[in-house]
C-alpha cells in the first residue's frame, strides 16, 4: 500500500516540480486527445445535421411512404382509404403518421388571386419532418376542431401578402367560387431564394372548409369530365407517412402493402422506407475521426518518448540517489512510468475539457449550414476513448525511459 | 554480533582491452554497533569502492561480506535494496542534495521508500531531523539558497532520517572549509553517537579521520589499520601518522595489480 501511494507522491512530485518540462511533454498529448474528442463529437454533429436535413425532405428513420396509383381507367378511387388509413395506425400502434396531399387552390393575394400549391397534412408531420417555423407555430392536434382553417406558410406567401411578421394576425381567403377565411399561425422559412408561396393546411380541415364540395379544389374551372383522360389523371389519394421503428420497418412494409391493398382494387399500392444510404457515412465519418485520432496521438506520444528520455538521461544521478534510500528498480521504473502516466492522464483531463469548450462553442449554423434541433450530447465515449488512449500512450512512452533507468548502475548513476 | 564485516574481499573490473583492474585486494575489516571507523587514502586507492560495498550498492568480486551475520550473497537484489534504504545512511562529499526540493523534502525523500508509520509521519519525522542538525528555520529553502554546510547538515539529516544502523560518509567535508567541516563532523559525530548508529568515514583527510576509533589506511586497494595522533585540536593541526597497528601492514604496499 505505502509503496504504491508512494510511488504516485513521487511521481506527482517530479511532475509538480518540473512543470515546464512536463507541460511542454503534455502539449502534444492534450492537442492529440482534444482532437480526438473534439472529431468524434464534430462527426457526430455533422451526422446528426445531415440526419435532420434528410428528416426534413424524407422523413425521420424509419419512415415508410404509402402510395397508391389507379392501374385502369376503371379502377375506382377507393372511398375507404382514409379510414383505412385510420384503423392502420390503431392495428400497428404508430404514434406518429401522416398523410400528405398536394394541390392547386387560389389564394387571394395583395396583387389579386393566384393558384399556389399548397399541402394538405397532419400536424404529425411537424415531428416526422422537423417542420420548425420561425415565427409562430405548427398544428396542434387541437387544429383540427377549430371553426376556421389555419395554415402554415412559407415566407414568401406572408410577403405576397403584403406582411413581414404575425404581429397583426393575418387571415387569408382560400378557394375560388365559396372562398373561406383562414388564418396564418405560422411562417417557415424559404427552402431556396425567391421561391414560389406555398403552404400547409390540415388535411381535415381542408377537406371540410374546402374541398369538401369540390368549389376551391381548381381554380377557375369546372371540374374535369368523367371518364376522359383528365379524369383518370385527376383520380388520386392522399400519400401517407408512417413513422414506424426501425426494426420494424421492414416487416410492416409488406403488411401495410397488404392492408391498403384489400381497400383499392385496380391500384396499385406502393410502401417504400427511407431507411438507405446512410450507412456509408457512419462508416465513412468512423474511419476520419479514428484516422484523425490516431495520427494526432501517434504523434503526441513521439513527443512525450522523446522528451521523456531526454528527462531521463537528465535525471539519472537523482535516480542513483534514490536507489541509494532503498528504491529497488521495480520502483524506479514504476515510478518513471508512472509520471509518464500520470502526466498523460493530466493531459488528457485538459484535452477534453479543451474539446468541451470548443464544442460548445461552435458557430454551428454556420459550421453545419442549419441549426440543429437534436443536438447529439457530448460524445463522452469518445472522452473516455481518448483518456484511455493518452494514458495508454503514457505508460508505453513510459517504458522506454524506465526501463533506461532501471538499466544504468546505481553508483554509475551517482557519479553522472 | 558483528554488524558488518567484509573477509578478503576482492573487487576487479574488466577493463576495454579485456585485462584486470584489481581495486581491492583481501579486504578484511569489521564494524560493530555504535564504533565510529575511519578510511584514509589517496584518490584512486578504492575507498569509495570499499563504501559502495559496504553500502550495498556494489558486490565484492570474490570474499564475503556479512551483513548481522548473514551473507549479502545469499539475499535477494531486492532485499538488499530494501536493506540498503533501512540499514544504511549515505553521506557524499558533493551531498547530492535533490535538485528542485526544498531541504524539508529533501530529508523526507528516503521515506517514501519507507513503511508504515515512517512513510504516513514523513513530513514530520523530517522536519524534527532538520530541527535536530539545527536548520528548523531552513526547511522550505531550496539547496541552492544554502551554503556548503547547511547543504552537508541536510544531507546528514537525510542519511539519518529513517534511523539507520550504519552511517557510511563518503569524503563528508571534501567540499566543505577547514572550519565548516570541522563543524559537519562534529555534528555527525554527535548524532551518531546518539542514535547509536556505526559511522564508517572515508577521507583522504587525517584530521577527519583522526575523529574516529579506529582508522584504516587504503592504499592500492590493500586496507591496513593505522593509529593516528587524536590529541591534535581540529583547526589548524594536522595529525600525524603515528604507525601502523599490525605487523602485517610493515610489509610494503603492492603496486596497483593489473593482470591479463
Amino acid at each position: 500500500m505505502t509503496g504504491i501511494v508512494g510511488a504516485i507522491v513521487e511521481a506527482w512530485d517530479e511532475l509538480r516540480i518540473h512543470k515546464l518540462r512536463v507541460l511542454l511533454a503534455l502539449i502534444g498529448v492534450a492537442c492529440a486527445v482534444t482532437a480526438i474528442t473534439s472529431v468524434t463529437a464534430m462527426i457526430a454533429m455533422l451526422k446528426q445535421a445531415t440526419q435532420e436535413q434528410t428528416d426534413r425532405q424524407n422523413g425521420r428513420l424509419v419512415s415508410l411512404t404509402v402510395n397508391a396509383y389507379p392501374m385502369n381507367e376503371s379502377a375506382a378511387t377507393p372511398t375507404e382509404w382514409d379510414a383505412a388509413f385510420d384503423q392502420l395506425l390503431d392495428r400497428y400502434s404508430i404514434t406518429y403518421a401522416s398523410r400528405d396531399a398536394w394541390l392547386q387552390v387560389p389564394i387571394r393575394f395583395a396583387d389579386g388571386k393566384r393558384a399556389i400549391q399548397i399541402r394538405t397534412v397532419d400536424a404529425d408531420l411537424g415531428t416526422i419532418n422537423r417542420i420548425t417555423p420561425a415565427t409562430g407555430r405548427w398544428f396542434a392536434e387541437i387544429d383540427d376542431t377549430a371553426l376556421a382553417p389555419t395554415l402554415v406558410v412559407n415566407e414568401a406567401f406572408l410577403h405576397s401578402l403584403g406582411l413581414v411578421d404575425l404581429s397583426s394576425h393575418p387571415t387569408v381567403e382560400i378557394g375560388d367560387r365559396a372562398p373561406v377565411t383562414a388564418t396564418i399561425i405560422g411562417v417557415t422559412r424559404d427552402e431556396w431564394p425567391d421561391a414560389e408561396p406555398t403552404a400547409f393546411v390540415l388535411y381535415d380541415q381542408y377537406h371540410r372548409w374546402i374541398g369538401d364540395d369540390g368549389s376551391g379544389i381548381q381554380s377557375g374551372g369546372a371540374a374535369p369530365a368523367e371518364g376522359s383522360a383528365g379524369a383518370f389523371m385527376n383520380q388520386q389519394v392522399a400519400q401517407m407517412y408512417l413513422w414506424v421503428p426501425t426494426d420494424q420497418a421492414s416487416e410492416l412494409t409488406a403488411r401495410i402493402k397488404q392492408d391498403m391493398q384489400s381497400v383499392a382494387p385496380g391500384w396499385q399500392v406502393d410502401v417504400q422506407d427511407n431507411n438507405y444510404g446512410s450507412g456509408g457515412l457512419d462508416k465513412a465519418s468512423r474511419y476520419v475521426g479514428i484516422g484523425i485520432g490516431g495520427i494526432a496521438l501517434l504523434l503526441g506520444g513521439l513527443g512525450l518518448v522523446n522528451i521523456a528520455l531526454v528527462t531521463v538521461r537528465y535525471r539519472i544521478r537523482e535516480i542513483g540517489i534514490r536507489r541509494s534510500f532503498g528504491a529497488t528498480s521495480g520502483r524506479v521504473f514504476f515510478g518513471v512510468m508512472l509520471e509518464s502516466v500520470v502526466a498523460t492522464f493530466v493531459a488528457g483531463l485538459v484535452g477534453v475539457t479543451l474539446s468541451v469548450a470548443i464544442i460548445k462553442n461552435i458557430p454551428i449554423e454556420r459550421v453545419f449550414g442549419g441549426g440543429i434541433q437534436d443536438m447529439p450530447p457530448f460524445p463522452l465515449s469518445a472522452a473516455v476513448v481518448g483518456m484511455v488512449c493518452a494514458t495508454a500512450v503514457g505508460a508505453l512512452a513510459g517504458i522506454i525511459p524506465a526501463s533506461f533507468a532501471v538499466r544504468v548502475r546505481v553508483i554509475d548513476a551517482i557519479r553522472y | 554480533m558483528t554488524l558488518l564485516e567484509l573477509t578478503d574481499v576482492t573487487r576487479s573490473i574488466r577493463l576495454p582491452d579485456d585485462r584486470m583492474l584489481h581495486i581491492l585486494q583481501g579486504v578484511t575489516i569489521a564494524v560493530d554497533a555504535g564504533e565510529h571507523v575511519a578510511v584514509v587514502g589517496r584518490s584512486g586507492t578504492g575507498k569509495s569502492t570499499l563504501l559502495n560495498i559496504l553500502g550495498l550498492l556494489d558486490s565484492p568480486t570474490t570474499g564475503e561480506y556479512l551483513l548481522e551475520g548473514v551473507p549479502i550473497g545469499r539475499l535477494s537484489n531486492g532485499t538488499r535494496t530494501r536493506r540498503r534504504g533501512r540499514d544504511f545512511g549515505f553521506v557524499f562529499q558533493q551531498f547530492n542534495l535533490l535538485p528542485g526540493r526544498t531541504a524539508l523534502e529533501n530529508v523526507a525523500a528516503p521515506l517514501l521508500y519507507a513503511r508504515g508509520r515512517q512513510f504516513w509521519n514523513r513530513t514530520k519525522l523530517a522536519t524534527a531531523m532538520l530541527e535536530r542538525v539545527g536548520l528548523g528555520d531552513r526547511i522550505d529553502t531550496m539547496p541552492d539558497k544554502l551554503s556548503g554546510g547547511e547543504q552537508q547538515r541536510v544531507a546528514i539529516a537525510r542519511a539519518l532520517v529513517r534511523g539507520p544502523r550504519v552511517i557510511l560518509a563518503d569524503e563528508p567535508t571534501g567540499a566543505l572549509d577547514v572550519e565548516t567541516g570541522g563543524a559537519v563532523m562534529a555534528l555527525l559525530d554527535e548524532i551518531a553517537s546518539q542514535t547509536g548508529a556505526a559511522l564508517v568515514t572515508i577521507t583522504h583527510d587525517l584530521a577527519v579521520a583522526s575523529r574516529a576509533e579506529r582508522q584504516y589506511r587504503l592504499t592500492d586497494g590493500v586496507l591496513v589499520p593505522i593509529q593516528l595522533d587524536t590529541q591534535s585540536d581540529w583547526v589548524g593541526d594536522v595529525p600525524t601518522l603515528v604507525a601502523n597497528r599490525s605487523a602485517a601492514s610493515e610489509r610494503r604496499l603492492p603496486e596497483p595489480e593489473v593482470s591479463a
